[in-house]
């Protein structure tokens, strides 16, 4: 089973979120980096695939020079190779990133066979665009489904498990090769071991200089949402404030006295 | 921008979902004449929305989980038609098909739009980014103009001057490669109790529980207001709560009357799942915690002896879920 696991780098934004004065970007000069969960959990997916089964496992990302520290975050987890799409910092949209990835995997499988699977997180975390993955899979005319949260493989096909609402499950069956995009649930990924980002600091990463193009979906600016809650009223400090909390409840009718 | 606007109406069991009348009213507001997509029944109900013709494919296997599918039809609908704008809601189904038709046309799109208005050949819009916590000013390219609309961005209301749409059948060509993915019967729900999604109130917990057995002290809590229990991401992710209790922007969105956050500091992808609750209680040792932004009442204190101090006055009151 040959994998192919695409992430992307983002900002580590905790409880509030800072703009650059421009509005273009988020400020990230006190901010850690991070990949979405969806795309932690199927880069375990993916190890865990090989671990069982046997296989490669590759992780590729496009994004600046920086992106490899993901790339390796990725390798520490056991991912094997790892490509860098490296670009100059500005944003690229779904499609321009969507046409360079399909193009390095059309090399990667040139050069080493096909990509039995390829994983995608459902959507990044920044941009949320819902769309790179099942563009890659119609490029390369391969079936998709997105959502998932149960994956099997076998030889020749994956039956793979999304939420259908109401706590009901769809299901279906896929031939191989194919892509399939996983949401954070199908598995519990494991911590990075002390050997294990050992050897990722030494690995080689793979890189390739795609030239930036426009795609169709062009950022103006940044903002944040005007939200209209006022600061919280503090009931009171410690256990003595349960009488006061249980008014409350009382009090907006989510207990009858 | 010249042509209809093609909203992709989802009607389970032939009622047109809360999303797609959402997308009908976001519709409305771009220039031209509203027209719908069906996959199954429903039409007659959409000329309170103002649509005038209502498209329905007439293809019993498009009535299931098959985006490809649907994908290939709303392609050929578009080709014929052509209209200047495809809208669907902002759903997981939503924001699938409309990728797997902008891939096909080539075509740009948008996901989670929340306003948009046309200017010359492009859309200037706003939309979501970071599940909701921040907004982005873009132009859309294309034609057509393919988006999804954030849920609850709008809030779908029916026209002033309704219409009796026209109903026309489609009959899209398909081909068993439209049908390459199988599906699969769908496997019903196996679990009981109150879900989180629906339940009127919910207590959630965070890193300041210390342990999965500290839950316990909710779960008191819980059952005494007739709660469901969810958390934080690093509950989930240390495995002191199954991921399907994961509230957030890559868990579940919640739309309890309260919620009580307990030991969460409130981080922007939390709180995209939170906020649409009508209250918030959050119950912290840092008054400062982000979580105050937008709390609504608080009690500041440790957890550990203020949730188990709440249960004991519910008791000593005899006080019941209202
Ligand atoms: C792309 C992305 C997606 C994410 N998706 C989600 C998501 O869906 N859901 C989610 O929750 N997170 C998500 N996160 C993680 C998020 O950024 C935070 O890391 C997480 O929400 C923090 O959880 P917490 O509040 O439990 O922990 P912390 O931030 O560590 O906060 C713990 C809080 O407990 C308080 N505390 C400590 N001890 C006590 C005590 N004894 N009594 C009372 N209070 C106490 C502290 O003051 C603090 O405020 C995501 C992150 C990224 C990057
Ligand atoms: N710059 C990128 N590099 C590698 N993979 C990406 C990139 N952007 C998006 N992806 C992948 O595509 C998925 C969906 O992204 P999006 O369409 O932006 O929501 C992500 O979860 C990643 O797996």
């Amino acid at each position: 089973m040959n994998i192919l696991v695409c992430v992307k780098r983002v900002p580590q934004t905790g409880g509030r979120i800072v703009l650059t004065p421009d509005g273009q970007d988020i400020d990230t000069r006190y901010l850690g980096f991070t990949v979405s969960p969806h795309e932690e959990c199927a880069v375990e997916e993916a190890v865990r695939i090989v671990e069982k089964q046997g296989g490669s496992t590759t992780v590729l990302t496009l994004g600046p020079a920086a992106a490899e520290d993901q790339l390796r975050d990725a390798m520490a987890l056991g991912i094997e190779r790892a490509i860098l799409l490296e670009t100059d910092g500005r944003e690229w949209d779904p499609v321009a990133t969507a046409e360079a990835i399909v193009s390095v995997v059309r090399s990667e499988e040139a050069a080493n066979g096909p990509f039995d699977l390829i994983l995608f997180g459902n959507e990044s975390a920044d941009t949320g665009g819902y769309q790179v993955g099942v563009r890659v899979a119609v490029a390369l005319d391969r079936p998709i489904v997105t959502g998932i949260k149960s994956l099997e493989v076998g030889e020749r096909s994956v039956v793979a498990r999304r939420d259908a609402g109401g706590g009901a499950w769809e299901s279906f069956e896929l031939d191989l090769p194919t892509v399939v995009s996983v949401k954070e649930g199908i598995n519990l990924p494991r911590y990075p071991s002390v050997p294990g980002r050992l050897r990722a600091k030494r690995k080689e990463v793979a890189r390739v200089s795609p030239e930036w193009r426009a795609g169709g979906l062009e950022k103006i600016g940044l903002r944040l949402p005007q939200e209209e809650r006022s600061a919280a009223e503090v009931i009171d400090q410690g256990p003595d404030a349960a009488g006061a909390v249980v008014d409350l409840l009382v009090r907006i009718g989510v207990v009858r006295q | 921008m010249t042509g209809a606007v093609l909203v992709v109406v989802d009607a389970p069991g032939g009622e047109p979902d809360r999303l797609s009348l959402e997308a009908l009213t976001f519709a409305r507001g771009l220039h031209g004449p509203v027209e719908a997509l069906l996959f199954g029944p429903g039409a007659e109900k959409l000329g309170a929305f103002e649509v005038s013709t209502a498209h329905v494919a007439s293809d019993a296997r498009l009535a299931g989980p098959v985006p490809e599918a649907r994908a290939a039809a709303l392609v050929q609908l578009i080709r014929e038609t052509p209209p200047s704008a495809v809208v669907a809601a902002g759903s997981e189904p939503g924001n699938e098909l409309l990728a797997h038709a902008a891939a096909r046309l080539g075509q740009p799109m948008a996901a989670n739009v929340v306003s948009a208005s046309p200017e010359g050949d492009r859309l200037r819009l706003v939309r979501q980014r970071w599940g909701g916590s921040l907004l982005e000013d873009a132009w859309l390219d294309g034609s057509p103009k393919l988006l999804t609309v954030a849920p609850h961005a709008v809030t779908a209301e029916p026209a002033s001057s309704p219409t009796s749409p026209s109903v026309v059948p489609f009959q899209p060509t398909l081909s068993d490669r439209d049908f390459r993915v199988r599906v699969r019967p769908v496997e019903a729900a196996t679990t009981s109790g109150i879900s989180l999604s629906d339940a009127r109130v919910v207590v959630g917990g965070g890193r300041g529980l210390g342990s999965g057995e500290a839950f316990s002290e909710l779960e008191e809590l819980a059952s005494l207001l007739g709660a469901a229990v969810g958390g934080s991401r690093v509950v989930t992710s240390a495995g002191w709560r199954p991921h399907s209790d994961q509230i957030g922007q890559t868990g579940l969105r919640i739309a309890p009357d309260l919620y009580i956050a307990c030991g969460i500091s409130g981080a922007i992808q939390h709180i995209v799942g939170c906020k649409a609750a009508k209250r918030i209680l959050a119950i912290n040792t840092d008054p400062d915690a982000p979580i105050m932004d937008v709390a609504d009442y608080a009690v500041i204190g440790d957890l550990h002896a203020i949730v188990p101090a709440i249960s004991a006055e519910l008791r000593r009151r005899g006080s019941a879920a209202g």
